[in-house]
């Protein structure tokens, strides 16, 4: 693997909460015997190798004031994903876009998280990217009741 | 918005999700780019946290650079049944977002596990005890994954 055990412990920190003290990084230093800069070291080579996809603040979207969400799935074929995939991704209030591997009886193959202050914006930001993409067909699905939602713990 | 954000509280949740120093004192950093001093970073910060705007301060991983597997997972859960299935579900390892959707696959569950074997595993477990199919949709390419929202253009979208 990419990482070793003191990557391992610096990944569990980090995928939590950073302490909100003036060394945020002095305690796990002090505990793995490391100074200050070398965590800093290992948590730059841990981006530049991809493991660590996004550093800094992760904020709730529905107290960002962006309260209607919603995944929507896009039937496309598959000559065309790419290029749709592409335009999708340059849509600012698209988080997330993804290809996904789906069974026969779920034809919707390009999965997208739209964020939006109110139902009207949702359908315009829905209806403008069905026009920037030519897609048609979509399923909108939204979230109604929200079960769970924690950050992945890995270690 | 619950609260109003004054424009250090904008610059600042900006400076936090984009360019959060990597250094011995990023708070200290970010005073002085703010203008401002450490300790009021802090003070804002905590506030914004109590508030529950900022959920944390970390890194996002990349799962699959970790040697884990992820799938998104739905199920077509009868009326009566959402409850103990979404209560079954929860409870799996793994699983960091659950949720119900208006469709005819109504549960949509995200897991993210150490291999392929474990993915199937569990799924597999979840469709014995639940007696329910679950389809799995795991990503095949990534186009775009980006949680960072403008908190200076709030009314510009």
């Amino acid at each position: 693997m990419n990482y070793d055990e003191i990557d391992a412990k610096i990944i569990q920190m980090l995928q939590g909460d950073l302490p909100l003290t003036s060394r945020p990084f002095a305690q796990l230093a002090q505990s793995l015997e490391l100074s200050d800069f070398e965590i800093l070291d290992r948590i730059r080579l841990l981006q530049d190798k991809g493991i660590i996809r996004r550093w800094g603040a992760v904020l709730r979207h529905q107290q960002a004031g962006y309260r209607f969400n919603a995944m929507v799935a896009w039937q496309v074929d598959a000559d065309k994903a790419d290029k749709c995939g592409e335009i999708m991704a340059g849509v600012k209030e698209i988080s997330h876009c993804y290809l996904r591997e789906v069974p026969a009886d779920f034809n919707y193959v390009l999965f997208t998280m739209i964020h939006a202050r109110d139902e009207q914006e949702l359908a315009a930001i829905i209806a403008k990217v069905s026009d920037l993409t030519g897609l048609q067909d979509y399923a909108v699905l939204k979230s109604t009741r929200e079960f769970k939602k924690v950050s992945m713990q890995y270690f | 918005m619950k609260n109003m954000l004054d424009k250090t509280d904008q610059v600042m949740l900006n400076i936090l999700q984009n360019s959060l120093p990597l250094s011995v004192q990023p708070y200290k950093d970010i005073a002085q780019e703010l203008g401002i001093e450490e300790d009021e970073v802090l003070k804002r910060i905590a506030r914004l946290k109590s508030e529950g705007l900022i959920r944390r301060i970390g890194g996002i991983m990349n799962s699959s650079k970790l040697g884990f597997s992820s799938t998104l997972c739905a199920m077509s859960v009868p009326e009566d049944r959402i409850e103990a299935t979404a209560e079954l579900i929860n409870q799996m390892t793994g699983v960091t977002h659950n949720y119900l959707r208006e469709h005819h696959y109504n549960v949509w569950f995200t897991l993210t596990v150490r291999s392929q074997a474990e993915v199937k595993k569990q799924l597999k477990e979840l469709e014995e005890v639940s007696g329910l199919k679950v389809i799995s949709m795991p990503a095949s390419k990534v186009y775009k994954i980006n949680v960072s929202f403008d908190m200076e253009k709030q009314n510009e979208l």
